[in-house]
């Protein structure tokens, strides 16, 4: 991996009338790298990729792709990227093939040329037999794998992914993850990727930084981010207690040792506690109530856990709560039947 | 950014909105319905004074005579029933007298009534004016003032017949020259052109403008502001092309749209409702096609205000209403208060609809339009210079 930057960001503010969504942000992403922005719905993370890709003017602050001004040299900023919006970026009413066909014949391509990649494209995501249907008629899937390969017909050297795996089932969202690193293995294509999902952000990403409230909380590798949590002497543990009750939770809570513990479902807890022995007491509190342990696992920590270390609240949206009501709605994805 | 990739790419992008207007099945039967639905409404509701027919009308004969004369009235009413035996306006009823004519109208029995005074026949054997009364209903003015005129002519022509078989008695003064004796005067009406005037003449260009600026002015919002909600808008800014190429575009898909609604308001026209063109037909379209230009950028501005299709197609309404009033496509702005004149003079419908008026009802030419003309490429011009930059800023928001 080359050290380059690639993409430079220098105090990135985004103001919508008086509430500030992006709030000087500065990161830089080096050529070839996978860049992960991870937050909570609402955190900024959206309006920060599409500064990047010249959809929306920064209020303050700026940013350079290969050297090339977002503001004043946007257009040429826009040959070098592709991005994969939230939203399907395709027309129900044309075919896959004349959907790409249009959007490749924005970018000057030649015919020939482009053709022959959009039939390459088309069997890469295994939809050529279907190229000549109706994007209207596809699935959840097979429309979200065409949003990405409409955002390479351009082979773009940064790809930006706003949340590429929403609303996807576990196996689509899976092949999705694997055509991002093919991508990003074979083409060498440096790629900035926001998601809310930990297990995402872990397997896809070589940095990730953690945006709250519009700020970058923590930016760093996977592995040093777990440290962080780990590094604190900290235990997770998964429990599986048959005959658990109310009682016996509040008593390990009441531990010393103990940080956290939150209940999964009606038999599992998860625990999170400081010191040497933080195991051995939670289990003695357990038997000490009659508990039946049927599992125990002592967990590595998870982004999950990171980001309730350096924010103090889940990932879930809580943000949304305290963003005005107004802004709320320009932030969520807003989809529509026809 | 050069022009030729503007335009190349604009076409791209009218050809893309083009593909999925035709694939939408729905959308275009009611692109086919509208102008068909607005002619036949407009074309057959609208009164036009032949259309008046069937009316019922109450008549009340009050009228004692005058001892040993024959009674005038029913003369009077003899020549009435020979009148319309020959036009087929009236339904005449009897009643016995004034009031019950007023009852009658007020339950709606009848639309009209004509009284004629007791003292009719004495007044007009003693040298007086004999007295009718026409009884209208105020609920209906349109009815009425058409009644009122259409009774009015009836009288006349009685009272004509009447004063020439009065001067026929005197000497000097025969068969032949007793209508000139009482009416000097002889009015011919004849228009501009050849051929009777009728409503269609009148409404089908104003419809005509409208459609036109209907299909820049919502269809070009509209467009936009569906794709700003879908996300796709996005895939084609994101795009190195000019943000021009995606409004002309655009403009350019919804131009063929309204032509084509255009043209089959003009078919309809000329083949269900007998309006003939009497100008050069490609100064229609010429016309129709500087009518695009001159509202778009009023569109592009709506749009880059609006945030979402909704709020659009809002704002449009409330705009468009006025205007195809104010604007003198169904009723000529001559009718309307000196304020609503001057705002109707500072609308481009008004001008767009008058060339087009001009051209097709009087078989003008560019001369003749030329005033229009300069109007409506000064809004257009004015117009776009606004709509650009404004768009530019909104998409970028």
């Amino acid at each position: 991996m080359e050290n380059k930057a690639m993409i430079d960001v220098k105090d990135l503010t985004k103001k919508f009338s008086d509430f500030t969504a992006v709030d000087h942000v500065s990161f830089d992403v080096k050529t070839g790298e996978v860049f992960g922005l991870l937050g909570p719905n609402g955190a900024g993370k959206t309006t920060i990729i599409r500064m990047l890709s010249t959809l929306t003017r920064p209020t303050e602050g700026t940013a350079t792709i290969s050297n090339q001004d977002i503001v004043k040299n946007d257009d040429k900023v826009r040959k070098l990227i592709g991005l994969v919006s939230e939203k399907i970026i395709m027309y129900d009413r044309l075919t896959a093939k004349e959907n790409l066909r249009f959007f490749g014949s924005l970018y000057n391509i030649p015919k020939e040329v482009l053709s022959k990649r959009i039939d390459e494209l088309l069997a890469l995501v295994q939809l050529s037999k279907w190229k000549d249907s109706q994007v209207g008629t596809f699935s959840t899937g097979m429309r979200q794998r065409m949003n990405v390969i409409r955002a390479l017909l351009n082979m773009p050297e940064v790809l930006f992914l706003d949340e590429p795996t929403l609303g996807l089932d576990p196996q689509s969202s899976f092949e999705v993850r694997e055509f991002i690193k093919k991508i990003n293995r074979e083409n060498k294509t440096t790629i900035i990727i926001t998601t809310h999902m930990m297990i995402e952000a872990d397997m896809l990403c070589d940095r990730i930084g953690i945006i709250d409230h519009g700020k970058i909380a923590t930016l760093d590798t996977p592995t040093n981010l777990k440290k962080l949590v780990s590094g604190a002497n900290t235990t997770i543990m998964d429990l599986e207690i048959a005959n658990i009750t109310s009682n016996m939770i509040t008593s390990i809570q009441s531990l010393k040792c103990v940080n956290s513990v939150s209940q999964d479902n009606s038999t599992h807890i998860k625990v999170h506690a400081n010191g040497d022995d933080a195991f051995d007491t939670i289990i003695d509190s357990i038997r000490a109530k009659n508990g039946k342990i049927t599992s125990i696992e002592n967990l590595q920590p998870t982004l999950e856990d990171v980001f309730l270390h350096i924010t103090g609240h889940e990932v879930r949206d809580k943000a949304d709560q305290k963003m005005p009501l107004g802004e709320h709605r320009h932030m969520m994805p807003r989809r529509r039947v026809r | 950014m050069d022009p030729k990739s503007v335009l190349q790419h604009s076409l791209r992008v009218a050809r893309k909105d083009l593909t999925e207007l035709l694939r939408n099945r729905l959308g275009l039967i009611m692109l086919v319905l509208m102008p068909i639905f607005m002619m036949s409404m407009v074309g057959f509701i609208y009164p036009s004074e032949t259309s008046i027919s069937t009316v019922s009308i109450a008549l009340a004969n009050e009228d004692e005579g005058c001892d040993g004369y024959p009674s005038a009235s029913v003369a009077f009413i003899t020549t009435l029933e020979q009148v319309n035996t020959q036009t087929d306006m009236m339904v005449i009823t009897n009643a016995s007298n004034l009031s019950e004519i007023r009852k009658l109208i007020q339950s709606g029995d009848v639309e009209g009534g004509i009284a004629i005074s007791s003292n009719f026949t004495s007044s007009l054997m003693t040298g007086k004016q004999g007295t009718i009364i026409v009884v209208t209903d105020q609920s209906n003015p349109q009815m009425s003032i058409t009644l009122q005129i259409a009774l009015k002519e009836v009288f006349e022509q009685m009272g004509t017949m009447l004063a020439q078989q009065t001067v026929q008695q005197f000497p000097s003064v025969n068969a032949s020259n007793s209508l000139a004796l009482v009416k000097p005067y002889s009015v011919k009406i004849e228009g501009a052109v050849p051929g009777h005037s009728s409503y269609f003449d009148f409404v089908a260009p104003g419809i005509m403008a409208m459609t036109v600026m209907m299909s820049v002015m919502t269809g070009l919002p509209a467009a936009i502001s569906h794709e700003k909600e879908v996300g796709t808008l996005d895939g084609m800014m994101v795009a190195p092309i000019n943000r021009l190429a995606i409004i002309v575009g655009k403009t350019l898909a919804q131009t063929a749209r309204g032509l084509l609604q255009g043209t089959l308001i003009l078919i309809l026209a000329v083949v269900l409702f007998g309006v003939t063109i009497q100008g050069n037909i490609f100064l229609v379209f010429a016309l129709l096609l500087l009518g695009v230009f001159s509202f778009v950028g009023f569109g592009v501005v709506i749009t880059s205000f609006a945030k979402d299709q909704e709020t659009a197609m809002m704002i449009m309404m409330t705009l468009m209403f006025p205007m195809m009033f104010l604007s003198g496509v169904f009723f000529p702005i001559q009718q309307m208060p000196w304020f609503m004149q001057s705002i109707s003079k500072a609308l481009p419908l008004t001008y767009l609809a008058d060339a087009l008026r001009k051209v097709m009802v009087l078989g003008a030419g560019m001369p003749v339009i030329t005033a229009e003309l300069v109007v409506l490429i000064g809004f257009g011009i004015v117009m776009t210079t606004i709509a650009v930059p404004v768009f530019r800023r909104a998409m970028t928001r």
